[in-house]
C-alpha cells in the first residue's frame, strides 16, 4: 500500500526518525474515565479502518456505572479496536497501542494483564505535574508499577493541545486521540471526517466542526511528535461489505426477517438493539414496546404472537429469569415466540457490562416441567443478523420458543460482514384470516412431526381457548394421564423431528486427529483462531462450533469417535482439575460439556473461564496444549 | 346518558349472521353451585348477544384462579394464561390487532396481588377493552387464603385469626393510577346493574375497569350476605354521564348524586372502603389511548426492504 502524506500538519522534524512498522495484526486502545468519549474515538477509528479495507473487532470496555469514580482503575472505560490485514474474528491477545486520558486507567488494564509487554502507551501528562499533590503522586506510582513492565512511554500533552482549541478539553479530548491514531495508522482523514459527520449526525453542526478541527489538530501534533508509526495491509474485498455492532445485526435482522413488534424492559447489555429498533422500527410498520417489567415483555409479545403477528422479546440474565413462567406457558400452548437473551455475567446482577456463556443450561432447561423448544446462539455478527429470520420461521413452523443466545462479546463488538443480500421473502405475511374447516382441532398433532396447524384470532371455526392447563387436541383441559402423556410426547417430538433436518457441523480442520475443541457462540472466532495456532506448531487439533444447543445437530458422537480426546472451551464457571477440593465426582464442569457428555456419553473435558472479558486466543492456545493427551499419536 | 338496552338485536354485519346466545355458549361452567362468576358469564353472553360480536373477532383473556376459567365457557377465542398476567396478554393482542375486540378476567388475587404491576400499567396504557376484576375477596381455587381485597380481619387459612391488615382499596387505587378512563363498580347480585356496566364498559373507547362483588359460596358467602338480603346497603351512583337502570329504582332507593366526569368526587365517592355503591365512578374518553399513538404504518414486503436497504446503506463499508 503506498503511503500517503499527510493532508495537514507537516512533516517530522529534521533529524527525528519515522519508523513504520509492517504488521498483519495490530490492536489499539483507547481508555479513559466514563464519559470522556473513548468509545466513540474507537468505534469511528474501527470504522474508517474497515472502510478502508482492514480486518476489524472491536470491544468496548465498560464499567457498570455511568459515572464510576474519575481515575479509578475500576472506572476504566474504553474501547479495544483489533486491526488485521486479513478478516478480524475476536479481540486478540494483548494491546500493542494505548491512548490513556489518565494513568489510572491505564492502570486498570495494565493489572487485568490487558497491555503487551512491549506496548507503546500514549498518555495524557497533565497529571504529572497537577497542583492536587495526591494526584500527582498516584501519577509517580503509578509510574512505579508500570515500570515493571517493558512498556514504551510517551507523554502526551493532550490538555495543553486541545485548550487551545476549545475551552473544555474534557469534551474533545477523544477527537485529539482520533487524530493522533489516525496519523499513527495512516488512516484517510477524509474518510475520518465522514465518519465524525456520521457520528455526531444528531448533534448541532458546530460539534462536528470543533470535532474536525480536534482531530486534524491531534494528526498534526502526532506527526510533529511521533517517531512511530504502523502500517497493516489491506485485503482487497471485492464483496461490499457493512460494519456494526452485533445488537445492531439483531435489530436489522429483526427488520428483515418480518418480525413485527418487539416488547422489552431496559436491560444490559441487551437494550442497545431497542435503542436501534426505537429509532428506525416504526418506519417499517413495527412497535418497540417498552413494558412496564420484564414479563410483561413476554407477556405482549406472546399476546401479539397469538393474535397472528411476528413478536420477539429481547433480554439478558436476569430477565430471562422473570420470563421463565411465560416462556413455559408458550410452549405449553404452542404459541410461537422469539426470545433473545444477550448473555452476561451473572448469576443474579452479576457482571451487567461483561461477557459470560451461563445462561446455556438455563435457556435449555430452565423452565420447570418438561418444556422442548428451540436455542440457538449465533457466534459471529454476520450471524446476528441472520439468526433473526432463522429463529421466527422455526418459531413459527415448530409452534414453539426459539431462544437466541447472544453475549455481551457479540452485543458491543463491532466487525465487518458482507452485506446481505435482501429477500422480501423473509417478510412475514398478515395473519391467516381464512375459515377453519370444520372437524379440524387447534391441536391436531402430526403423529411423525408433532406439529399442528394454527389458528388465529378472526378465524371463523377455529374458536377455542389456549390453556396453560394440561390440554388435549381440542385445547380442552384435561388431566388424564393419558392425555398428558401425548401431550408431552407431542411438544417433545417437535425437536426430534427439528433434528432431523439439520446437518452435522462442520469440523474445523482435520476430523481426526488427538483433540478436538467443541465451543458455541462468540467464541468461535478466538477458537479457530487458537487452533491454527496450534496447528502451526504441529498439534493434531481441530474445533467444532455448535449453533443449535436445543436440539443438538445430529452426529456428534461420529464426530467425537474420530478424536483421542475432546474438550469445550467457554465463558461459563467450572471446578478446576487440580483444586485440591475438588474429585472427578463433584467436580462442575462447563455448561456445554455437562450437555454433550450427558447426551453422547463421551468423556468431554472443558477448559472455562470466567474473567469478564472475551477469551484470548493465546490463552486458549495455552489450554489447548496443556489439555493434549499423553503418549503417541496411534 | 346510557340506559338499560331490551337486548334488540340492532348491530348489522356484512356475513349476515344473527349470532344467538347460545352461539357465545361453551360447555357447562364448572363453578360451584352459587358463585358468583355464573351471574358474569351469563351477563357477558348477553352483552355479545345484544352487540352481535362475531365470536371469531372476539378473544377473551384471564390469569389463573376460579374466575379465569370464563374464557372455557365462552364460545370465542380465548386465551387461559399464567397468575396475574392476563392484561400483559391482552395488550399484545389488541396493540397489534385492534380490530379484535378484547376482554380480560381477572379474580382479586390475579389483578391485585400477583398481577398488580400490570394492573397499574394497563390503566395508564389505556387500551380499548374491557376488564373485569371478579372479586370475591378470597383466595378460592387454593382454598381460602386471605387476598388483598379480604376484610380487615376476616379469617382464612393464612391468616386464621383474621387478616392482619385494612383491605385494599381497588377502585380508590385505580382512580390514583394516571390516565384512568372508565372506572365502574358493579355487583353480581344485581344483574340488571351488572349488565348495564358491562354495556357501558364495552362502549367505552379506552380501558374500562370494572369491579364486580360477588359471592364465593364456599368461603365468603357472608361478606356481602347482608347486602343481597338489604338494598338499602347498597347505594347506587346517579347522574350525569352515569350508568342509569330504570327497572331498579323500586328496589334500589339509596341514590348518591355524581357526575362521571369529576374525578375528585369519584375519588371521594370511592374512599369509603365500608360502603358498597354501584355505578360508574368516572369517565373520560378524550384520554390518550396507547394503541392510538402506536398505530403502525403499513408497507408491502418490498417497500420494506427499500428501506432496510437504505438503513443498510448507513453501515455501508
Amino acid at each position: 500500500m503506498a503511503v500517503k502524506l499527510p493532508t495537514v500538519g507537516g512533516t517530522p522534524p529534521a533529524g527525528r526518525d519515522v519508523t513504520t512498522h509492517r504488521v498483519v495484526d495490530n490492536s489499539v486502545e483507547i481508555v479513559s474515565d466514563s464519559g470522556e468519549g473513548a468509545q466513540k474515538c474507537g468505534q469511528i477509528f474501527g470504522a474508517v479502518s474497515a472502510k478502508m479495507g482492514n480486518g476489524v473487532w472491536t470491544v468496548e470496555i465498560i464499567p457498570a456505572e455511568v459515572e464510576p469514580p474519575p481515575r479509578s482503575p475500576a472506572g476504566a472505560s474504553g474501547i479495544r479496536i483489533r486491526l488485521g490485514a486479513e478478516e478480524v474474528t475476536n479481540w486478540g491477545d494483548e494491546t500493542n497501542v494505548v491512548v490513556a486520558f489518565n494513568e489510572q486507567a491505564l492502570v486498570g488494564r495494565h493489572r487485568l494483564n490487558a497491555l503487551a509487554d512491549d506496548a507503546t502507551i500514549l498518555i495524557e501528562n497533565m497529571w504529572a505535574d497537577h497542583p492536587d499533590e495526591g494526584i500527582r503522586a498516584q501519577w509517580a506510582e503509578a509510574m512505579e508499577e508500570l515500570s515493571t513492565r517493558s512498556y514504551r512511554i510517551v507523554e502526551v500533552p493532550m490538555e495543553e493541545q486541545c485548550l487551545t482549541l476549545v475551552d473544555n478539553p474534557r469534551r474533545g479530548k477523544n477527537m485529539f486521540a482520533l487524530g493522533m491514531l489516525a496519523w499513527i495508522y495512516d488512516r484517510d482523514l477524509e474518510r475520518c471526517r465522514d465518519q465524525i459527520a456520521h457520528a455526531f449526525r444528531t448533534k448541532s453542526p458546530e460539534v462536528t466542526e470543533r470535532s474536525h478541527a480536534l482531530l486534524e489538530l491531534g494528526y498534526r501534533w502526532a506527526s510533529e511528535n511521533l517517531d512511530f508509526r504502523y502500517d497493516i495491509p489491506t485485503a482487497t474485498e471485492s464483496e461490499d461489505m457493512v460494519v456494526m455492532n452485533g445488537n445492531e445485526a439483531v435489530a436489522l435482522g429483526a427488520v428483515a426477517a418480518g418480525l413485527e413488534l418487539a416488547a422489552m424492559y431496559p436491560i444490559t447489555p441487551a437494550t442497545s438493539v431497542s435503542h436501534m429498533l426505537g429509532d428506525i422500527f416504526e418506519r417499517f410498520g413495527g412497535i418497540v414496546h417498552q413494558a412496564e417489567d420484564e414479563i410483561a415483555a413476554a407477556g405482549v409479545a406472546i399476546g401479539a404472537s397469538y393474535a397472528g403477528k411476528c413478536a420477539f422479546t429481547i433480554t439478558s440474565g436476569p430477565g430471562m429469569a422473570l420470563k421463565t413462567e411465560f416462556i413455559g406457558l408458550a410452549i405449553m400452548t404452542e404459541i410461537p415466540l422469539v426470545v433473545i437473551d444477550v448473555q452476561r455475567g451473572g448469576p443474579s446482577t452479576g457482571l451487567p457490562t461483561k461477557v459470560e456463556q451461563s445462561d446455556l443450561l438455563a435457556a435449555i432447561f430452565g423452565q420447570p416441567g418438561d418444556a422442548p423448544h428451540v436455542v440457538v446462539a449465533p457466534a459471529t455478527i454476520e450471524e446476528c443478523f441472520h439468526v433473526m429470520t432463522t429463529a421466527r420461521r422455526i418459531a413459527e413452523a415448530l409452534r414453539t420458543v426459539v431462544i437466541v443466545l447472544s453475549d455481551a462479546n457479540l452485543a458491543t463488538g463491532v466487525a465487518p460482514y458482507s452485506r446481505p443480500a435482501l429477500s422480501a421473502e423473509w417478510q412475514s405475511h398478515a395473519p391467516d384470516q381464512r375459515p377453519i374447516p370444520e372437524g379440524l382441532r387447534p391441536y391436531d398433532w402430526d403423529e411423525a412431526t408433532g406439529i399442528s396447524r394454527r389458528f388465529i384470532p378472526g378465524q371463523p371455526g377455529g374458536e377455542h381457548t389456549v390453556t396453560g392447563l394440561a390440554h388435549d387436541e381440542g385445547s380442552k383441559v384435561a388431566y388424564d394421564s393419558a392425555v398428558n402423556e401425548r401431550a408431552s410426547t407431542m411438544r417433545s417430538r417437535k425437536l426430534a423431528a427439528f433434528q432431523s433436518t439439520l446437518l452435522p457441523p462442520p469440523v474445523n480442520g482435520d476430523t481426526r486427529g488427538d483433540l478436538l475443541v467443541v465451543g458455541w457462540g462468540s467464541t468461535k472466532g478466538a477458537i479457530e483462531e487458537a487452533v491454527e495456532r496450534a496447528r502451526d506448531e504441529g498439534l493434531r487439533v481441530s474445533s467444532l462450533h455448535l449453533t443449535f444447543l436445543s436440539p443438538l445437530p445430529p452426529g456428534l458422537k461420529d464426530i467425537f469417535a474420530g478424536f483421542r480426546k475432546v474438550m469445550t472451551v467457554e465463558i461459563n464457571y467450572s471446578d478446576r482439575p487440580g483444586d485440591p477440593f475438588i474429585t472427578e465426582l463433584n467436580r462442575r464442569r462447563g455448561q456445554l460439556s455437562w450437555l454433550l457428555r450427558a447426551s453422547t456419553l463421551v468423556d468431554i473435558d472443558c477448559w472455562t473461564r470466567v474473567l469478564g472479558e472475551p477469551l484470548r486466543p493465546g490463552k486458549i492456545l495455552e489450554a489447548i496444549r496443556q489439555h493434549m493427551p499423553d503418549g503417541d499419536t496411534p | 346518558m346510557i340506559t338499560e338496552s331490551c337486548g334488540l338485536l340492532h348491530a348489522a354485519h356484512e356475513d349476515d349472521r344473527i349470532f344467538d346466545m347460545v352461539d357465545y355458549q361453551g360447555p357447562v361452567a364448572r363453578w360451584c353451585s352459587g358463585c358468583g362468576d355464573h351471574s358474569v358469564l351469563a351477563a357477558t353472553q348477553r352483552l355479545l348477544t345484544e352487540k352481535q360480536l362475531p365470536p371469531e373477532s372476539t378473544v377473551f383473556v384471564s390469569g389463573i384462579g376460579c374466575s379465569s376459567r370464563f374464557p372455557h365457557y365462552m364460545k370465542t377465542y380465548g386465551f387461559h394464561g399464567i397468575h396475574g398476567r392476563a392484561l400483559t396478554i391482552a395488550t399484545g393482542v389488541k396493540l397489534t390487532r385492534p380490530e379484535l375486540d378484547v376482554f380480560v378476567v381477572m379474580g382479586d388475587g390475579d389483578c391485585i396481588s400477583i398481577g398488580a404491576g400490570h394492573w397499574v400499567h394497563a390503566v395508564r396504557y389505556n387500551v380499548n377493552m374491557v376488564a373485569l376484576l371478579l372479586d370475591n375477596e378470597i383466595y378460592g381455587l387454593t382454598k381460602k387464603q386471605t387476598s388483598p381485597t379480604t376484610p380487615q380481619g376476616y379469617r382464612s387459612n393464612t391468616q386464621p385469626r383474621g387478616s392482619y391488615l385494612p383491605a385494599m382499596n381497588p377502585l380508590e387505587a385505580t382512580l390514583g393510577f394516571t390516565n384512568a378512563s372508565f372506572v365502574a363498580q358493579t355487583a353480581e347480585w344485581v344483574p340488571a346493574h351488572l349488565f348495564a356496566t358491562l354495556k357501558a364498559a364495552y362502549e367505552h373507547d379506552g380501558f374500562a375497569f370494572v369491579r364486580i362483588l360477588q359471592r364465593c359460596p364456599h368461603f365468603t358467602a357472608d361478606i356481602f350476605g347482608d347486602a343481597v338480603k338489604k338494598p338499602e346497603l347498597v347505594e347506587i351512583l346517579d347522574g350525569p354521564g352515569g350508568i342509569r337502570v330504570e327497572s331498579l329504582d323500586a328496589i334500589y332507593k339509596e341514590r348518591i348524586e355524581h357526575d362521571a366526569g369529576d374525578i375528585h368526587r369519584a375519588r371521594e365517592l370511592a374512599q369509603d372502603s365500608d360502603a358498597i355503591r354501584l355505578g360508574l365512578f368516572f369517565r373520560d374518553e378524550s384520554r390518550p389511548r396507547y394503541e392510538e399513538t402506536r398505530a403502525p404504518v403499513k408497507h408491502t414486503a418490498r417497500e420494506k426492504m427499500a428501506i432496510l436497504e437504505e438503513e443498510f446503506e448507513r453501515y455501508a463499508v
